[in-house]
């Protein structure tokens, strides 16, 4: 429980609480990248520093970006006008709360069996590429196909739909 | 307390707090947020778990959190894209105001 | 004796870290690493912007900034004395927060990326396992900062700019870090250290560095061209195009912040052309064999230079994309060729050396880059163009 880990984990807790209740569509995005960003120091602290660096450049770089850019062009940067009941606010949140008790409650009891602190585990670029071509070269093709699915999917779904027909 | 039940923890507060927003935001954008957010405390928790796990050198967790980071890159773009193609027919992303097939 | 001058810095942060006690030591080595890197780079700023306004100068027949200082060379000075002097204005709609915060983040990621760049042997200041990637990652931040600053102005003007600048530099994102894949393939390692290394050596009096074979070409070609792009720069300055949208996103940025805004763009310019070195040439090595007598952190600014010339000379020659052209280079002929470019570099991996990779690589390259020419052609016919409003 170092200094380090309470710091970015208030920041994280910070910054995505912020992006679930500010009011702004826009400064919810910009929270949100604080909190992921903060994730992603914490995957740096925990040695994983390609999967800390893959987190900023898929989650800032590119979903962050997406979301400012939906809600530029859905006109939804202005703060909406509440409507309707607020009970399904109230029960929601009341939902969260219970889901997080429980882990909560599993973790506390149930993590001691894991709390001997192994050596510093080594985690390098080349191993996780001989990783990625040997072991999980099936993944990462499944991976690849859809993500390709994806762009092509998304391009079709965004596209002007009375270009489509034509 | 040891460190991994910290950084489990934090992830299942990140999980909630994900819920709440899916949950409880009408904007659907918000809502995809929301679930990226519950997405990452799963990552995390993949990340812990190959720290302190008992076989840190078969880089399981770290692969895991690599795929699911591409797979919620993917879904983002669908989800936003497909935000977008419904705001063209209704002029909204309120998700209460999506109700055309109420009767 | 030469290789004393090369290491000379090196050599001058262990002596000066000998006389500080060693509680102390890892802070002031991390200061005396950083501040060197925090002083050069704006100074090449400095430099930059009156070689800029002198050259553009020249290719427009006029003689540029030439009242400061002998040949105008003080100019930056002014520049800086009037920016710091200004009053600095934050329109009354705009998000405060939000606004501060753009230009220093986007400064801050600029710095950022500079520490996994090696300047000379040895010079380097976080040899990162992850070097390249943690690059491409710091940079995607500047995107955020773009947007922050656009949207926060309130001004039709800067978030239309914003939109611009975004739309462009993810899109030519991909051809870079793609352009790049072919480097880190043929190194093995994502390390920026070790891809300099790996061109460090010579076969006769010649580099081996990447750019000399026909995938390195090519990427590095690609890597340029979404480099411009990225720094939004000419051709492809759309998103601050002065004749349309006045300034882009900045519009609404006066004194100091401007000067920010307009350090991180040149400061983004630098780290995309110094990555490109270090990628494609070579890094700090030197040309020739027979050269490597010049230290080599004076390798690594000449190069850098005479990339930064090449900018300022397309900035004078070539005029400005349209949006629809921009997008459809990006995502019709960038991207396809850069993966090609990829396929291109494994076929060279797997054929051995002699005259047949060559020619095979180089078709490749070639024929894609006609038939892809011919694609985004399609259905354009070319001629001389009519104006609307001129009869």
């Amino acid at each position: 429980m170092t200094i380090t880990f309470l710091l970015l984990a208030a920041t994280t807790i910070t910054g995505t609480a912020a992006a679930m209740s500010l009011k702004n569509l826009v400064h919810c995005v910009l929270a949100l990248t604080l909190g992921l960003v903060s994730l992603a120091a914490l995957y740096l602290q925990l040695g994983a520093q390609f999967v800390g660096f893959t987190q900023i450049l898929v989650y800032v770089g590119a979903v962050a970006i997406l979301a400012a850019f939906a809600i530029m062009m859905t006109r939804s940067a202005e703060p909406a006008v509440l409507t309707g009941s607020s009970s399904f606010r109230v029960s929601g949140a009341l939902i969260a709360l219970v889901v997080f008790a429980v882990l909560g409650w599993a973790v506390w009891s149930g993590t001691g069996a894991l709390a001997v602190l192994g050596p510093e585990p080594e985690a390098p670029v080349n191993e996780i590429g001989v990783a990625l071509m040997h072991r999980f070269v099936l993944p990462l093709e499944i991976i690849g196909l859809l993500l390709t699915a994806a762009l092509i999917g998304a391009g079709i779904l965004a596209m002007d739909e009375t270009r489509r027909t034509k | 307390m040891t460190p991994m039940s910290g950084y489990l923890l934090l992830s299942a507060l990140l999980f909630s707090i994900g819920l709440a927003g899916a949950l409880t935001r009408r904007n659907a954008i918000l809502v995809l947020i929301g679930i990226e957010l519950m997405l990452n405390a799963a990552n995390l928790n993949f990340i812990a778990f190959w720290r302190y796990g008992p076989h840190p050198e078969a880089l399981t967790g770290i692969m895991f959190a690599i795929f699911s980071i591409s797979v919620a890159a993917a879904e983002a773009a669908v989800g936003l894209s497909i935000i977008l193609a419904v705001y063209r027919h209704s002029k909204t992303t309120d998700l209460d105001q999506m109700n055309s097939m109420k009767g | 004796m030469p290789e004393m001058i090369d290491q000379i810095f090196v050599l001058l942060k262990h002596w000066l870290l000998a006389y500080v006690p060693a509680a102390l030591q890892p802070i002031v080595s991390a200061v005396l690493s950083v501040v060197p890197v925090l002083v050069a780079f704006p100074l090449l700023f400095a430099i930059t912007t009156v070689l800029e306004r002198k050259g553009l100068g020249r290719m427009q027949n006029r003689y540029g900034p030439n009242r400061v200082g002998p040949f105008g060379i003080l100019q930056p000075m002014a520049d800086g004395i009037k920016s710091l002097t200004k009053e600095d204005i934050i329109p009354r709609t705009a998000d405060q927060v939000v606004h501060f915060l753009a230009p220093v983040m986007l400064v801050i990621a600029s710095f950022v990326v500079y520490s996994v760049l090696p300047i000379g042997k040895n010079m380097v200041l976080a040899n990162l396992n992850a070097g390249v990637l943690f690059f491409f990652a710091v940079g995607s931040m500047v995107e955020l900062s773009v947007f922050m600053a656009g949207w926060s102005s309130r001004s039709k003007y800067s978030l239309l700019g914003a939109m611009r600048a975004i739309a462009q530099m993810i899109s030519y994102e991909m051809p870079l870090v793609l352009a790049s894949v072919v480097v880190i393939m043929a190194a093995g390692s994502l390390s920026t250290v070790a891809i300099v290394n790996m061109q460090a050596g010579y076969t006769g009096i010649w580099p081996r560095w990447y750019v000399f074979t026909p995938w390195g070409l090519t990427g590095f070609v690609i890597f340029m061209i979404a480099a411009t792009a990225e720094s939004n720069r000419c051709p492809f300055d759309m998103p601050e195009g002065e004749s349309e949208i006045i300034a882009g996103y900045y519009i609404e940025y006066s004194g100091f912040k401007f000067a920010l805004f307009f350090l991180g763009e040149y400061l983004g310019m630098f780290a995309t052309s110094a990555m490109a070195i270090t990628l494609f040439l070579g890094g700090w090595a030197a040309p020739f064999s027979f050269l490597t007598w010049i230290p080599s952190y004076v390798w690594f600014f000449v190069k850098l230079l005479i990339i930064i010339m090449a900018f300022i000379w397309v900035r004078g020659t070539l005029p400005r994309l349209r949006m629809d052209q921009l997008m459809n280079f990006a995502w019709k002929f960038m991207l396809p060729l850069s993966i090609i470019n990829i396929v291109g570099a494994g076929v060279w991996h797997l054929i051995p050396a002699g005259f047949t990779r060559w020619l095979i690589d180089s078709l490749l390259v070639i024929v894609s880059c006609v038939l892809l020419s011919r694609g985004i052609r399609r259905g354009k016919s070319f001629h001389v163009r009519t104006y609307r409003f001129a009869s």
